[in-house]
């Protein structure tokens, strides 16, 4: 602190306690709905503390689903989640890394149409290519499988540029030293690059698994199978199949679940998230 | 930037480049060029046959009204979150940065909102503002606000404003904070020694110090605000009451998965494909200047 303004850093104190009140509000309303029996939150106001149903609320969505929409247990779509959010974690590092280690440490034509042709990933999201994607999965017999929810998403520009970039800064002696010792490229790879890029793999590793387990309109088109529902994207249809008898105090408790893993890895993990948040923009 | 020293096999950089491009052409380059070719054909209602028509398509699509209003819904839903999102991280890391010494504690409660799905961003709100049970749609109708998104457009849209807007303050707080962390405390020093107070520090120094990060933000903030809604929308609203919130992105995936119209859904996303194009640009173009104080 550069001057003691005791006024001053009251109020900024204040502001900031304000901000994580409001920012933690809904989450805490949430909490306190999945705990409380049906017929306590059909009307405002809804309590604003514990009920006594908790444990049996989050075990009955687990293992039954809601009740009147028929929705299916909610354990195997976490199941589901958590396989697409690492496998779209390790498929993007495994293929940027190897990308990354060609373009950097070897000459060959072609090498910046390569390079290019991965760069245009950036420019073109999910979003904007929906209909003509869903036919290639379609007609590659993908739809309702773990391939077709996770490797048509795994290219990605933004971890192969972080391997470019940080592989640039290892030292040319390493690569000389290797080769001299007779090294082949693939011992040198798995000998000193890999072991050298642990701490860029863990941080990329939080932010993929973020973005795999948050995946929604991509399961939406390609799952129709209950079978490889994620939860996600499952509580939308228990939102739209609630319109007519609500059962509230589910949806809290599966939205809290669906939230839950990945919040729990940035808190957790938070050094290695910040790391990777920042230098996945570089 | 070139690596001075370099492996000479000449098939294996291929191989370690396969996976990747391969992935790359099969489901990113192949479908976009599916977009760009569909985009210019028309197909009879049957699905019979199709006819190249060039750029009819486009011409149907911005004189569709519909399309002209999606636009606007567009552009309000995303400088609104864009805006408001800088502007309370903002507020939030300039008070954290000014209290140094508990701003690690503050960040950490701040930024676990990044990690929740848009959708589930969507579902906490709609708790807070469903009619009948949502706690400030009560408090509303308490001063005589009658809070009803399901019918009231407008109403509808601030309410996927506020759920973007939420999940998108983590993100814009913590790179805030790291640019205004790593101006010199010689500088901030030497400003209050000319007597400088905290509010014109701020607004002649670290602002314009930090303008770079502000401004790879606002990018990053309006892609977010433009694709990565979705689930926002598609869980609250369904794009409506009467396509209230029916955004770009969002009547793309109506029109192509539900409407099936191939030609139009096709020149719709090639529209999107040129704003990512545009943006993306804008983002890189700008890069240099901002690595300087990020």
């Amino acid at each position: 602190m550069v001057e003691n303004r005791p006024v001053l850093t009251f109020l900024a104190h204040a502001l900031l306690v304000l901000g994580i009140l409001v920012m933690a509000l809904p989450i805490w309303i949430v909490l306190v709905t999945s705990s409380q029996a049906p017929q306590d939150v059909l009307t405002a106001p809804i309590p604003m503390w514990f009920g006594d149903r908790l444990v049996e609320n989050y075990l009955a969505v687990l293992g039954h689903g809601l009740t009147r929409s028929s929705s299916g247990p909610v354990a195997p779509m976490m199941l589901n989640s958590l396989i697409m959010a690492v496998s779209i974690a390790m498929g993007k590092i495994a293929i940027s890394i190897l990308s990354a280690f060609a373009i950097v440490y070897f000459r060959f034509p072609g090498r910046m149409l390569a390079f290019w042709t991965i760069f245009v990933t950036l420019m073109l999201p999910v979003e904007v290519r929906i209909l003509p994607t869903f036919e290639v999965v379609a007609n590659l017999g993908m739809l309702n499988s773990y391939a077709g929810l996770t490797i048509p998403l795994i290219a990605s520009a933004t971890a192969t540029f972080l391997f470019r970039q940080f592989f640039m800064t290892v030292p040319d002696e390493l690569a000389e030293a290797a080769r001299v010792d007779g090294a082949g490229p693939m011992r040198f790879f798995f000998d000193i690059l890999l072991p050298l890029s642990r701490t860029n793999i863990a941080a990329l590793f939080v932010i993929l698994f973020i973005y795999g387990w948050n995946q929604y309109l991509w399961p939406l088109l390609v799952t129709t199978d209950e079978r490889y529902y994620t939860i996600v994207m499952a509580i939308q249809r228990m939102l739209t199949a609630a319109d007519a008898e609500p059962e509230w105090h589910f949806i809290a408790a599966v939205a809290m679940l669906a939230m839950l893993p990945p919040v729990l890895v940035v808190l957790l993990m938070q050094r290695w998230f910040v790391k990777g948040l920042v230098e996945t923009e570089k | 930037m070139e690596k001075r020293v370099v492996f000479r096999q000449r098939g294996l950089p291929y191989l370690l480049l396969m996976p990747q491009l391969a992935v790359t052409l099969v489901f990113f380059i192949w479908p976009a060029s599916q977009a760009l070719w569909q985009s210019m054909l028309v197909q009879d209602p049957f699905g019979f046959a199709t006819q190249f028509v060039w750029f009819e398509n486009f011409r149907a699509l911005f004189g569709n009204p519909e399309y002209t209003h999606s636009l606007r819904v567009t552009a309000v839903f995303s400088f609104a979150v864009a805006f408001s999102g800088l502007a309370i991280a903002l507020l939030l890391a300039a008070m954290a940065d000014f209290v140094i010494r508990a701003a690690t504690f503050y960040k950490t409660m701040l930024i676990w909102p990044y990690a929740v799905a848009p959708a589930i961003a969507g579902v906490l709100w709609l708790f807070m503002f469903n009619p009948a049970i949502g706690i400030i749609a009560w408090l509303l109708g308490g001063v005589g606000v009658d809070w009803n998104h399901q019918l009231n457009g407008g109403q509808a849209l601030l309410l996927v404003i506020i759920a973007a807007t939420w999940k998108q303050i983590s993100y814009n707080f913590l790179f805030f904070l790291a640019g205004m962390q790593s101006i010199p405390r010689s500088l901030i020093e030497a400003a209050a020694i000319d007597g400088a107070g905290p509010v014109k520090r701020f607004v002649t120094l670290v602002f314009p110090l930090i303008s770079p990060t502000t401004f790879f933000l606002l990018v990053v903030n309006l892609v977010y605000a433009f694709f990565d809604t979705f689930g926002i929308i598609h869980a609250v609203t369904e794009g409506g009451p009467a396509q209230a919130t029916t955004t770009l992105v969002y009547k793309v995936y109506r029109d192509g998965f539900i409407g099936l119209d191939l030609g139009g859904s096709a020149a719709q996303s090639v529209v999107l494909m040129a704003i990512v194009m545009a943006l993306t640009f804008v983002q890189f173009r700008f890069i240099e200047r901002r690595v300087q104080y990020a």
